[in-house]
């Protein structure tokens, strides 16, 4: 039985991990195949750099992500508030109801209807002065999906929160949105910054709302990835997703070892 | 001395649903006030509208005779200690304590000898580093005290501060309450369930039901001479009678005429009679004013406590003298012992030991955690 | 009422408005554009053009149910093998099954043709000449192998939730491992499952880029179609009522799905 599980378990980890290997392996080939090793070089690697589009995108990608993952920070988290206030309980249901739907819905289906909304606008209201599909679409776009995100990740602080604090701040002779400052946001830090790294994540990774919400002057990295694929490729785009998936690795070891001293250091100061 | 809170006609409803019913009260200056009284009463209500957490539906609150009815919580000279202290997860002890100077910008080195003062005060020196969630119950409950005093309020409110802690440590914290009340001649305004907390603690107490305020006065004075049925049977216990009052210190209850010392009632008024078990005497059945039967005995400690059974209404005795089930006693009861009381909305509801054990069930909540939620329920 | 300042009754208003322009209004518009022509005037053409789709749909839906089937049958007991490890390697194990959720979904798909393909990895080593890619197969091994970490993650968090004494009870009262398994264990779950399947159909059905890729473009399922639309001003009409039909298809089936599931229980939908 043991031993079963053990060999069953190594055949997921084979199944999940092996194509990522063998695109790794095939980065490094001297030759153009994709199937065949001709040898090791880091020639494909250093074709990526000879490519201004991708590191254009790379930029779009970045500064997309950051922007929405700022912007649904700051809204989701005063939503996360207001909500945990909210006396209204139909009013409460329903705006979470809305809130979800973009996390439930098909990404292609909430893709296409902020296009449709975006074409609206640019043919219908404006007289056809042509809206640009392009980086404030996309940045509506990606705030919108983040958006549940952020408010998933700090509600739960704020219910962890003695919601007598925001009183007991008062009562020492702190105005309320001083008292949010200086109390409550202290407290929910956690969650927020949470939520803010989830919302940098999705944001970078998404490529079925960009392909909708984006257009040829603005193009996302994964929308440039999407793009090369559907013609034949060469092992420069193994050496890309090398990259790509050596960063997140990175990425994922550093948060991981940096969750778990910070798990340590509070352990200590219980003891 | 002269009134610092005034509270003229305050009422309050929750969803349709009346907490304060036309309240009024006056508080004295430098007094431990204590609002007393069963869970959905009023009295947690009554202590945040003098906060500023609540605004009143009616009425008005002055604050050294100055109205603040509208003025919100941080422009109030009055401070509160929460129920379960509502510390700052995030600051350690000097800095929750420093919280209110940082904000009336007190200069540091202020700040500083403020704070050690008040660490000295509630007997936490040497604690100004420490993380508050790592306190115990008993000190989280010295900071919280400590947070609100460091700002020389005129008034502090008090929320059940003592109901999370256990037995032991809540006397100890009564008497350190009182002591720091008398030392910084601040007025405490007390909220609290416990009869026995509101006694010993008070100057006085004020006992609230229904949204209103059934007696205000001394911490004897409620004990000794409770103005209806239900101040009498809340506080202590009560065999609580009907009776006629036949002329002036004369009363007819349980079929017998006693004397009292009580007077100015009509005649044949009908009245309710009190009388607290451990003022009654167990006699022979020839001396006793009454004969009954003892129906049950239970060992309490300093005395025994029995349930007699007189014509069909079940009495309590306390008495240091063993008695046996079964037997057949007289009792009797002096004049002074006898404390008649105006028939009152409550006349009836209270008094009989007949159900004594299930009284106890409801009188007793084992679960504080559930009082507070029902709190919670219908006061905010 | 508690008195509320004014900060705590305006917090979430900027998010309610964020809600209603860009999630209630897009799909108001899908609804808009699903019932009117290219020119804006009232029409049903579109629904009744549906009929042309009805076997994209069903194999979309087929396709789709295969692979949250097979999904659970390997998930299931990756996860229960993982909350039976040591606790100390808990956490890594299931770190371990999660990264690929991490990494962009088209890279994992590109990764598993290059492994699939004619001349892939599998036909090279072998020296065969199967033809993979193109098959319903391919879409259904990719379906699996890109959503598996969404059907492991819920499950696992379900029984690592699930009280030890129960299953110790179980033991007491005579069942053996496997009747603890099946017994106990597996009704427990139940949310877990229910919320694993609603994060691989979800995706599954709605996907273009897996069919693309791994389909060859040998046949069509409703991603495709819908993406293929709106590739042309011209066809936004017929997209938005075949995005309108999958949305309400998918709107039912997880309405079904929640009358099955513990309405107590957590699901654990986040990663």
């Amino acid at each position: 039985m043991k031993i079963a599980s053990k060999v069953y378990m190594g055949l997921v980890y084979l199944l999940l991990y092996a194509p990522i290997l063998v695109i790794a392996v095939f980065s490094f080939n001297q030759g153009d195949s994709t199937s065949v090793m001709d040898g090791f070089s880091f020639r494909w690697y250093a074709e990526l750099f000879r490519k201004p589009d991708l590191f254009e995108a790379l930029k779009n990608s970045l500064l997309l992500a950051l922007s929405s993952a700022l912007l649904a920070t700051v809204i989701g988290t005063l939503a996360a508030v207001g909500l945990a206030r909210m006396r209204k309980k139909w009013l409460k249901s329903s705006v979470n109801a809305v809130t979800n739907i973009p996390m439930m819905n098909p990404e292609i289906v909430t893709g296409i209807s902020m296009m449709l909304l975006f074409v609206f606008i640019s043919n219908r209201v404006l007289g056809n002065i042509e809206v640009n599909l392009g980086f404030f679409t996309l940045l509506i776009a990606h705030v919108t999906f983040n958006l549940p995100y952020v408010i998933l990740s700090v509600s739960p602080k704020l219910r962890q929160l003695d919601k007598f604090l925001p009183e007991a701040a008062q009562d020492l002779g702190c105005p309320p949105l001083k008292s949010f400052f200086l109390v409550e946001l202290p407290n929910i830090m956690s969650g927020v910054v949470s939520g803010f790294i989830m919302a940098f994540t999705l944001s970078l990774d998404d490529f079925v709302i960009s392909l909708f919400n984006g257009g040829d002057n603005f193009t996302t990295l994964p929308v440039l990835i999407y793009n090369y694929t559907k013609k034949p490729v060469k092992p420069d785009i193994y050496a890309l997703f090398t990259i790509i998936v050596i960063t997140i690795l990175l990425l994922l070891v550093l948060s991981n070892l940096a969750s778990s001293r910070d798990e340590k250091k509070k352990a200590r100061a219980k003891k | 001395m002269n009134k610092i809170i005034e509270l003229r006609g305050i009422s309050k409803s929750f969803d349709g649903e009346l907490v304060l019913d036309n309240i009024s009260l006056d508080i004295k200056d430098k007094e431990f006030v204590t609002l007393l009284g069963p869970s959905g009463c009023g009295k947690t209500t009554t202590l945040r509208l003098i906060g500023g957490f609540e605004k009143a539906d009616e009425g008005e609150i002055f604050f050294d005779g100055k109205e603040i009815s509208e003025l919100p919580p941080y422009k109030r000279n009055v401070n509160t200690v929460f129920q379960k202290y509502a510390l700052f997860p995030h600051l350690n002890v000097f800095e929750n304590i420093a919280f209110g100077l940082r904000l009336a910008r007190v200069p540091n080195d202020e700040v500083t000898a403020r704070v050690h003062e008040m660490l000295a005060l509630v007997s936490l020196k040497g604690f100004e580093k420490k993380n508050v969630n790592l306190l115990s119950g008993g000190q989280q409950q010295r900071v919280a005290i400590a947070r609100a005093l460091v700002n020389k309020p005129r008034v502090l409110l008090l929320d059940e501060p003592l109901g999370a802690l256990d037995l032991k440590l809540r006397k100890d914290m009564q008497a350190e309450l009182k002591k720091i009340q008398q030392a910084t001649g601040i007025t405490f305004i007390y909220v609290t369930h416990d009869q026995e907390e509101a006694l010993s603690m008070s100057d006085t107490v004020v006992v609230m039901q229904n949204g209103k305020i059934q007696q205000i006065g001394s911490p004897t004075d409620i004990y000794n001479e409770p103005e209806n049925a239900f101040v009498a049977d809340f506080i202590g216990e009560s065999n609580i009678l009907d009776g006629v009052m036949l002329s002036d210190c004369r009363v007819r209850f349980a079929g017998h005429t006693f004397e009292c010392v009580d007077g100015g009632f009509s005649k044949n008024e009908p009245v309710d009679v009190v009388v607290r078990p451990e003022d009654i005497d167990v006699v022979h059945p020839e001396n006793g004013m009454l004969r009954c039967t003892v129906t049950s005995v239970t060992f309490k400690g300093v005395h025994w406590e029995i349930i007699v059974d007189v014509d069909g209404f079940k009495w309590m005795i306390q008495t240091t003298d063993y008695v046996a089930e079964g037997a057949n006693i007289g009792i009797y009861i002096e004049p002074d012992a006898i404390h008649i009381m105006k028939k009152s909305e409550f006349s009836g509801q209270f008094g009989d030991y007949s159900t004594f054990s299930q009284e106890m069930d409801e009188l007793s909540n084992p679960n504080p955690e559930d009082e507070e939620e029902a709190d919670g329920e219908d006061e905010n | 009422m508690k008195i509320k300042s004014f900060f705590s009754r305006c917090a979430a208003a900027p998010h309610i408005v964020w809600s209603v322009l860009f999630i209630v209004a897009p799909l108001l518009f899908v609804l808009y554009y699903a019932l009117t022509d290219a020119n804006g005037a009232f029409t049903l053409d579109n629904l009744f053009a549906l009929s042309d789709y009805g076997e994209t749909f069903f194999l979309s839906i087929s396709l789709s149910l295969i692979a949250t089937v097979i999904c659970i049958l390997v998930g299931y007991p990756m996860a229960y093998f993982i909350s039976r490890a040591k606790p100390s390697r808990q956490p890594l194990l299931l770190m371990a099954a999660l990264v690929p959720m991490w990494i962009n979904l088209l890279i994992r798909t590109f990764s598993m043709m290059a492994i699939l393909d004619d001349g892939g990895l599998i036909n090279t080593l072998l020296g065969t000449n199967f033809h993979i890619v193109g098959t319903k197969g391919a879409v259904i091994f990719g379906m699996v192998y890109d959503f598996l970490p969404y059907m492991i993650l819920p499950i696992y968090t379900v029984i690592s939730k699930m009280d030890k004494r129960v299953l110790e009870a179980a033991s007491d009262l005579g069942c053996n491992h496997f009747e603890v398994l099946t017994r106990v264990v597996l009704p427990l779950s139940r949310s877990g499952i229910i919320s694993g399947v609603t994060m691989v159909f979800v995706p599954s059905i709605s996907t273009f880029y897996i069919s693309q890729k791994l389909g060859g473009g040998t046949f069509e399922l409703i991603g495709d179609t819908i993406e293929r639309q709106f590739a042309n001003p011209l066809t936004y009409n017929v997209g938005a009522a075949i995005s309108l039909v999958m949305m309400v298809l998918i709107l039912i089936s997880m309405a079904i799905m929640n009358k099955f599931a513990d309405p107590d229980a957590e699901g654990g939908m986040l990663p």
